[in-house]
């Protein structure tokens, strides 16, 4: 079983990513389960969301401490809360960011840490507004070519299915967005 | 056709394939979802129903209760506080014997303000006479509440539909949805034996003399006797045509166990998860899930579990001044066994406004429930009294 979490702010879309994951993996034949941080959500607060992959039948109906990859939909996030925190040895980190994956030193030297400017590219296919752009579909593409764990055909098809208005830029972003991550070449010597 | 949806949408889902005719509720947190779902598939068509709205919840299972008694399919949704205001009206629908469902997100009763899962909600409603019926999974939150609306109508009798908050309520999960024709095939259309009817007029609830009001009561615990092999049927032609049945309660690798942790709702899923690690080791550790609350599973508690030397309850739930509600009545239940086929019964409190129910805190109710045990078979073997049954139950998961 693989177990992840998304960071990002309220409005940013890091609830429906748990889900659009969970969808892409179960059209892979995965069982899934995804939920967000039990609360209360308020706009620009920070916000979590999880997610569980597995190849059989899960049965973990608690909330996941330890987990094996994170996705950051927002840079400022890194400094205003743990985001590691109980992040796996080696763990995953996609960090929406314009940043390479060096800027985050600190992060490199324990993790394998890739960068996508989903910002910039949800904003280009008119996804939110230029200050607040919606990030989560493009981030999502972008984890599917970094993790290798689901495909971005997979992330496109959940899109296309789930998201119900302006599905094509969506996916569109999602793709432009798998082709420009920045993976932190440690990283590889990792994988 | 599978779809990843979250358990109040597995709820909406049910209501709309059972084709609910009525709809009142009152938005509350954790349970929102389900009837804003609903009111988008009543808005665009897809459910041919009349959608109430209400000024509170008091009202909705009073709308409930009018639908439902001129002999339409009415359901309902709330949770914590909100089924707290319905009380004097539950009364009304159980008594009144109308088979309106309810779906019941568990959430825990202030204060402290919380939002966050416990079963006090729905046990604190044990008395008013409806059936409660308590979920692990969204395809048995999709699956009971069809389910529900059959039971219902079988001994007109409500139903109360029982989903753990946020940890099924938000939680998105695979969920077969099955085909309308099908469903529509197990669940036709309600046929009412006694109705409001302008053209045949009827009175019901009416002043009800010390000469009849006992034999009223009487003919309700007659139907809840009935009800728990109307479920059994009803459960049974559900797996016969979608492959999945529930059961009022589920054995799970009980086989030769020495322990058997009793649970329900999601923590099921947690302690399924112990036991196969525990197994994997060797241990005989067992498991039996309550799905069924009222009536009260009795016959096949007894059955799964005198032949257990040890059982430990786990409560999501506290009666204050008693203990964990499931474990005072499971051990109700057992007392009259013989000694020889009578478990020692452990009762653990855990997981109360939303305290998070890791395999730790299970595994630690195990391992107390272990220790214990192994006092009293010493105890037993130097010629000890008779072993205790009813103990104090031990708080599991608090800070000192």
């Amino acid at each position: 079983m693989r177990e992840m979490r998304i960071h990002g702010r309220g409005g940013q879309g890091a609830v429906i990513a748990s889900k659009l994951l969970a969808s892409a993996f179960f059209l892979e034949g995965k069982d899934v389960q995804s939920f967000p941080a039990f609360g209360v959500e308020r706009r620009g607060a920070p916000v979590t969301a999880f997610l569980r992959v597995s190849d059989g039948p899960i049965l973990l109906r608690c909330e996941i401490l330890a987990p094996d990859d994170l996705i950051v939909l927002d840079p400022t996030l890194v400094q205003a809360v743990d985001v590691t925190a109980g992040l796996k040895p080696r763990g995953s980190i996609l960090l929406n960011s314009d940043q390479p994956p060096e800027h985050y030193a600190r992060l490199v030297r324990r993790f394998r840490v890739a960068t996508v400017d989903a910002s910039a590219i949800a904003a280009a296919h008119g996804l939110g507004s230029k200050t607040q752009p919606i990030v989560n579909t493009a981030i999502l593409g972008a984890f599917a070519a970094f993790s290798n764990l689901v495909s971005l055909e997979s992330v496109c098809a959940a899109i296309t299915e789930d998201v119900p208005t302006r599905a094509e830029e969506n996916v569109a972003a999602a793709r432009e967005a798998a082709g420009s991550v920045r993976i932190c070449a440690a990283a590889e010597l990792h994988a | 056709m599978k779809k990843v949806m979250v358990g109040n949408h597995a709820v909406s889902w049910g209501v709309k394939l059972a084709r609910a005719e009525v709809i009142a509720a009152y938005p509350i947190t954790p349970q929102t979802q389900i009837v804003e779902e609903l009111a988008e598939m009543t808005a665009d068509g897809r459910l041919a129903a009349r959608f109430i709205k209400v000024e509170s919840e008091h009202s909705a299972m009073a709308a409930c209760i009018g639908a439902a008694a001129t002999g339409v399919r009415a359901f309902t949704a709330t949770s914590s506080q909100g089924l707290l205001l319905m009380h004097e009206l539950l009364h009304w629908a159980g008594l009144g014997r109308l088979p309106i469902v309810m779906a019941d997100i568990n959430r825990a009763v202030a204060p402290g303000w919380s939002i966050w899962t416990d079963q006090n909600d729905t046990l604190a409603q044990r008395d008013t006479g409806w059936v409660q019926l308590y979920c692990e999974t969204n395809q048995e939150v999709l699956d009971t509440t069809v389910q529900g609306f059959k039971l219902a109508e079988t001994v007109d009798l409500p139903v109360m539909i029982v989903l753990d908050a946020f940890f099924l309520s938000h939680t998105s999960e695979p969920v077969d949805v099955p085909d309308q024709a099908e469903v529509d095939a197990f669940l036709p259309r309600r046929e009412a034996r006694l109705k409001l009817d302008v053209h045949d007029p009827h009175a019901f609830g009416a002043l009800t003399t010390p000469a009849v009001y006992m034999e009223l009561r009487l003919r309700q615990q007659e139907a809840f006797d009935r009800a728990r092999e109307a479920f059994a049927a009803v459960d049974r032609e559900w797996a016969e045509r979608f492959g999945r049945g529930y059961g009022a309660l589920e054995s799970y690798r009980t086989e030769d166990a020495e322990i058997v942790l009793v649970t329900s709702g999601t923590i099921t899923s947690t302690t399924r998860h112990v036991v196969n690690e525990r197994r994997a080791r060797g241990e005989r550790i067992g498991l039996v899930k309550v799905k069924m609350f009222r009536p009260f599973p009795t016959g096949p508690l007894r059955d799964a579990l005198s032949h257990v030397p040890a059982v430990a309850v786990l409560d999501r739930n506290i009666s204050p001044g008693h203990g964990g509600i499931f474990a005072e009545e499971i051990r109700a239940a057992l007392y009259d066994l013989p000694p020889g086929r009578r478990p020692r019964i452990d009762g653990y409190v855990v997981g109360l406004g939303g305290r998070d129910v890791t395999p730790a805190v299970i595994e630690d109710c195990l391992e107390r429930t272990r220790r214990s045990q192994a006092e009293a078979a010493a105890a037993a073997a130097n010629g000890g009294a008779e072993r205790e049954i009813a103990r104090e139950d031990i708080w599991v998961g608090v800070k000192p």
